[in-house]
């Protein structure tokens, strides 16, 4: 396939199936906060000139360029404390990397934690982990505990002259709490609704204050970057898609798993050689999810030959997203797959926009009816025109993010759908019905 | 949003406990003074678990006056996030997640498990009283699916058989030990062979 391998020498997540050990004295073996100190004492501005240069764009799924997000934050610290949050709520479906961080390599995080507080002027960083995350919220406090112990963070971090204090804090299993808005209000004790934007959180964040936001693989990356310069992370991948990325492997594959490798890598490279092959055979692969649930599939022959980066899969109408790749092959109903998505979505709505709230469960049960065969010939008129209701209509990107894959799926499948879609709508049946209800929520005691 | 059953029977009065009240103030130092309010998801987290995994609306008001917020407040916070419970489970509560990742792998065998050996419905203590069980969204370990939580653990890469006898554990009160069911190292590939470890 022509396509090396990430050398061994440029992989950033050494230990991310614990080989090594994930305590700071195996991270220390690591090279992880060797020279900390000195990196700080070159300042804010060549911090952030060099992360620019690397090219690093965010990996929690929007990719925006890190460096031009710190710069956003005032020069100047004023009245207000500046803040860094860290989004550990890691629940965009196929998606399982930042784990495998904060289990194995915490002090990647911590100490990218510190670099990235000093280069925004926050003294205290809070690191947002999804509820469900219990265990790996106990092993990140004992690896702050020891960072601390060894008087890597706190008063005087590092010898750096900055203080700087890391706190947890666990959400309790909503979605919608990895919108970065959503997630500021959670942390403040509030629904998690997202905010409006503008303002944005650089301005106007956490209690009112400059607020970075960032993913916890984007920030745990960051030390390794700086020490080997950003020229070297630029040099991987492709120009605007630099630098290596943990891929998830999901779904039908013979070998499930997370790997690290270099941006650009073709999505048919890491089927074959990481996950072991498509189950039943590269033939038998019916469609892949390249960027967790929110992203369009991508039908079998597009997989062929696509590359994964964030520009090759826009250019395929799709997205890197979160680069969780999941795999379905042809023993799946491609229907019913998406409809168990569009189920997720209507669950994790958080209800303030009137199209996102109605719209999810449009397209869910229209959905669960075509995997029925029980849809009727309008219907798929219908799903698409609600898609194009909820997209560019709503507060965040969870409509976009819940219409996208129901797009995708019409785009490429339509034949399938158009197959189950045949029964006539039930205005034609000559009943009474009253106006603008979801007929078949008439026809059936369940929907 | 989750829809959410209270409880019927409800205690008359609820407080932390006396080391219970201390984790609660040291939870208030993480958040500046003034934003009290902050405290909340963690203050749930710790009445939960002080009153054998479920809150009842005593707690509620109880924690609006420890961090002075309305009652109604805390209550919209209660029933906002999914991992509230506002009813009692059983003392091991199985949360399958059945997002279509682990779909895929046979997630609706996991399922099929739990209704033959725990309840017919969801949400249901089984007859014992040890166990009851929950579909539940992504979990965020796709790659090692199908897989269940259970508490605070989860248990991955299972299969009918498997689930039916980690089940089995649970309800003689004797837990299978959680990861993976098949011994696999964490996230990495099966047979490949990894540095640092020889093969996965
Ligand atoms: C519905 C929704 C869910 C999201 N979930 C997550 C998430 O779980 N983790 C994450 O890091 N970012 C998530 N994001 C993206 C964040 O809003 C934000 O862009 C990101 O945390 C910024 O970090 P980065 O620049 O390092 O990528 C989500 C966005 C949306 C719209
Ligand atoms: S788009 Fe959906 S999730 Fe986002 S704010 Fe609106 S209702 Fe909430
Ligand atoms: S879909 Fe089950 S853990 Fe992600």
């Amino acid at each position: 396939m022509g396509w090396e391998m990430l050398k061994e020498e440029d992989k950033i997540f050494t230990n991310l199936y614990n080989q090594h050990g994930w305590t700071i004295q195996d991270s220390f073996k690591r090279k992880d906060w060797s020279n900390t100190r000195e990196i700080i004492s070159k300042g804010k501005d060549w911090i952030i000139n060099e992360i620019k240069l690397s090219e690093l764009r965010g990996r929690g799924g929007a990719g925006f360029p890190t460096g031009v997000k710190w710069s956003f934050a005032p020069k100047k610290l004023g009245s207000r404390p500046h803040y860094l949050v860290i989004n550990a709520d890691e629940s965009e479906p196929g998606t399982c990397k930042d784990r495998d961080i904060l289990r194995f390599e915490p002090q990647k995080l911590i100490e990218g934690c510190l670099i990235a507080s000093y280069a925004v002027s926050a003294h205290v960083c809070y690191i947002y982990i999804r509820g469900e995350y219990i265990k790996e919220g106990q092993r990140l406090q004992e690896a702050i505990d020891q960072a601390y112990e060894k008087n890597l963070i706190g008063k005087n971090a590092c010898n750096s002259g900055w203080d700087l204090d890391i706190y947890i804090h666990y959400g309790a299993g909503a979605y919608i709490c990895g919108e970065e808005t959503a997630l500021l209000e959670s942390l403040e004790g509030n629904k998690g609704m997202p905010r409006l934007k503008p303002p944005f959180p650089a301005l106007v964040g956490l209690y009112g204050c400059p607020t970075i936001v960032n993913n916890v693989e984007t920030v745990a990356v960051v030390p390794t970057i700086l020490r080997r310069g950003g020229k070297w992370f630029s040099s991987l991948g492709r120009p605007k898609n630099t630098g290596t990325k943990i891929f998830c492997i999901s779904g039908n594959v013979n070998t499930p798993c997370n790997v690290e490798e270099e941006m650009g890598v073709p999505l048919k490279h890491l089927i074959e050689k990481h996950a072991g092959g498509v189950i039943g055979g590269w033939k038998n692969l019916q469609a892949v999810i390249p960027g967790g649930s929110s992203m369009p599939l991508i039908p079998k022959d597009m997989c062929e030959t696509i590359k994964m980066d964030f520009d090759s899969l826009v250019a395929a109408k799709s997205g890197l997203g979160t680069a969780g790749i999941v795999v379905i092959n042809k023993d799946q109903d491609i229907i019913k797959c998406m409809a168990r998505i569009a189920k997720f979505y209507k669950h994790e709505s958080c209800g303030q926009c009137t199209p996102c709230r109605e719209g999810v469960g449009w397209m869910w049960r229209i959905l669960e009816r075509t995997a029925r065969g029980e849809a009727t010939k309008d219907d798929i008129n219908l799903l698409s025109d609600v898609t194009k209701q909820i997209e560019g209509h709503t507060i965040c990107a969870f409509g976009e993010g819940s219409a996208w894959p129901v797009q995708g799926l019409l785009r490429h499948f339509r034949k399938e759908i158009d197959k189950r879609c045949f029964s006539e709508p039930t205005y034609k049946k000559k009943r009474k019905i009253p106006y603008l209800v979801d007929q078949h929520l008439l026809d059936r005691k369940d929907a | 949003m989750s829809i959410k059953k209270v409880h019927d029977q409800q205690p008359e009065s609820f407080e932390f406990s006396k080391e219970n009240l201390e984790v609660a103030n040291n939870i208030l130092k993480k958040y500046p003074s003034n934003n009290k309010k902050s405290a909340v998801m963690p203050l749930l987290y710790l009445a939960q678990k002080q009153h054998s995994n479920w809150i009842p609306l005593a707690a509620l008001k109880y924690i609006g006056k420890f961090l002075s917020m309305p009652y109604i407040n805390v209550y919209e916070i209660a029933t906002f996030y999914t991992m509230y419970n506002l009813a009692p489970v059983g003392k091991y509560f199985v949360q399958v997640c059945t997002t279509s990742p682990c779909l895929l792998r046979g997630a609706g065998e996991i399922v099929k498990s739990c209704q033959n050996k725990i309840s017919k419905n969801q949400n249901e203590i089984s007859k014992n009283g040890m166990c009851s069980w929950t579909e539940v969204e992504c979990l965020g370990a796709c790659v090692n699916a199908p897989m269940m939580q259970v508490n605070d653990s989860y248990y991955e890469d299972l299969s009918k058989s498997n689930a039916d006898k980690i089940i089995d554990s649970f309800l003689v009160d004797k837990p299978d030990k959680p990861g993976s069911s098949r011994n696999r190292k964490n996230t990495a590939p099966e047979g490949n062979k990894i540095n640092g470890m020889g093969n996965a």
